[in-house]
């Protein structure tokens, strides 16, 4: 759970980093996309390993809530929540909406299959973001589910340092902190595409 | 004590109490007490609503508590759905009715986890804690003469982390507090306390492995660090002991697979 969910972290800040060059111009992320694709074996290299990490975070996921489902055996009649906080109690819902963003995500702007009203855009990929984006309806949906993206990230990485037992009680605000800026830069970064779009503010 | 001109104080209370046998389904039942003194502990309130039953020839509510004071882990109950009740870092025998309201109603439940079955009513079965023990919470030592104490030093500052540790008095509220039924905070506080001290470097490994493994075979489920452990166990035993089970499960799980069997492999050389 903990190791492919940190390969996952590392992959969305890169491809949020990536993402940043639409704000450069049509050239800056077009030259982007197409020396990913000029490059079959690192990008084919990445694709199995996240592939592998996201079959395992879902397997390890499931497995998880459901043995912990078991072992509460109901829980009491009356239930006090203390400290656990909204993000840690919603793993496994922001874990599925972000899996239904991540199947929408990829016949989107990968398959180009879906809410794009079949047009062919080919290389340029900055006029099919523009395009995709320019229905309301999918750009909200993108940026919902970065919001809980950004919900499951911060409960996420603060839960790695503790699952490698990396933390203590000196570090564990300090790893929160960390977890949560991170979580923030990652789904603003994100959010700023879709949000620009709507706005009118990249054409 | 809260007394007004020697007068003390008492409540009119509601209570919803869990009624069950052993294998059979639970219900709440509600009783009232038109008088507790502010002053009795949960405990004591529960005894008079066991004495009121008496008087009225019905079946008083089971349920577990020995020392009284705080040290053995015995009372177990859930308080308006907090293990110990509202005040952290307390026991149920230490939490005092001044504590609550006039015409407040309290629910009292037994802790309910699936390692915990209920035997009756607010008595739960908590030797899976017994059986994480057996698997490993010991040092293995010549039994005889006591040994000389000053033979094996303990730096102060292990020693100090090494109490704290062992505060834990196995009540089994962290399970009870836990969304997951977790025993993750007293098999760290079990495996911490010897794990850092000379004396229990010898079985180090072998110990972090069979108390993890008993621990999973009970039934008890997985941290996901939501830290409610922490927030409800009556000694503040801290998630540090959860990183540090972590950190010597890894290590013992490393050189356990990487261990030498003292033999060339089969066509080595």
């Amino acid at each position: 759970m903990a190791l492919s969910g940190l390969v996952l972290a590392g992959f969305v800040l890169g491809h949020m980093t990536g993402n940043l060059l639409m704000f450069k111009g049509p050239d800056a992320i077009n030259a982007y996309a197409h020396w990913l694709h000029a490059n079959p074996g690192l990008l084919w290299g990445a694709r199995v390993v996240l592939i592998l990490s996201t079959i395992a975070h879902i397997w390890t996921g499931i497995l998880l809530t459901l043995e912990n489902r078991a072992s509460r055996d109901g829980g009491p009649a009356v239930d006090a929540t203390r400290r656990a906080s909204l993000s840690s109690r919603t793993m496994p819902y922001s874990g599925i909406v972000i899996l239904a963003f991540l199947v929408f995500h990829l016949l989107h702007f990968t398959f180009r299959k879906v809410a794009l009203g079949g047009v062919e855009f080919g290389d340029n990929v900055h006029k099919m973001v523009i395009a995709g984006f320019a229905q309301p309806a999918v750009a909200v949906f993108y940026i919902v589910s970065m919001v809980l993206l950004c919900l499951h990230l911060s409960h996420g990485i603060s839960s790695v340092f503790q699952t490698l037992g990396l933390r203590n009680e000196r570090w564990r605000s300090r790893l929160d902190g960390v977890a949560c800026l991170y979580a923030w830069i990652v789904a603003l970064g994100f959010i700023s595409i879709p949000l620009a779009v709507l706005t009118g503010c990249l054409k | 004590m809260v007394q007004d001109n020697g007068k003390e104080h008492t409540l009119a209370l509601k209570l919803r109490v869990w009624r069950q046998r052993r294998g059979q389904p639970g219900a709440f039942e509600e009783h009232a007490l038109p008088a507790v003194p502010t002053s009795a502990s949960f405990l004591e309130m529960m005894d008079m609503l066991n004495e009121r039953l008496i008087a009225q020839g019905k079946d008083t509510f089971a349920f577990d508590h020995d020392c009284r004071e705080g040290i053995c882990g015995m009372c177990s109950m859930t308080i308006n759905g907090m293990p110990h009740g509202p005040i952290p870092g307390v026991t149920t025998c230490q939490l005092h009715m001044r504590n609550f309201r006039d015409g407040e109603t309290i629910t009292v439940e037994p802790w309910r986890a699936r390692a915990f079955p209920v035997l009756k009513d607010l008595a739960v079965d908590r030797s899976a804690f017994d059986k994480v023990i057996q698997s490993g919470g010991f040092i293995t030592v010549r039994t005889g003469s006591a040994p000389e104490a000053n033979n094996i030093p303990v730096p102060k500052p292990i020693a100090d982390e090494a109490m704290d540790a062992a505060e834990c008095i196995g009540c089994g509220a962290c399970v009870a507090s836990c969304k997951n039924g977790s025993a993750m905070l007293f098999v760290g506080a079990k495996i911490n306390h010897l794990n850092i001290l000379p004396q229990g470097q010898a079985e180090r490994d072998r110990r972090t492995l069979a108390m993890v493994k008993t621990m999973d075979d009970a039934g008890f489920g997985n941290c996901t660090n939501y830290g409610e452990c922490q927030a409800h166990c009556p000694k503040s035993i801290t998630l540090d002991v959860i990183a540090k089970l972590n950190r010597d499960y890894l290590r013992a799980r490393v050189k356990a697979f990487f261990s030498s069997t003292g033999k060339p492999s089969k066509g080595g050389d």
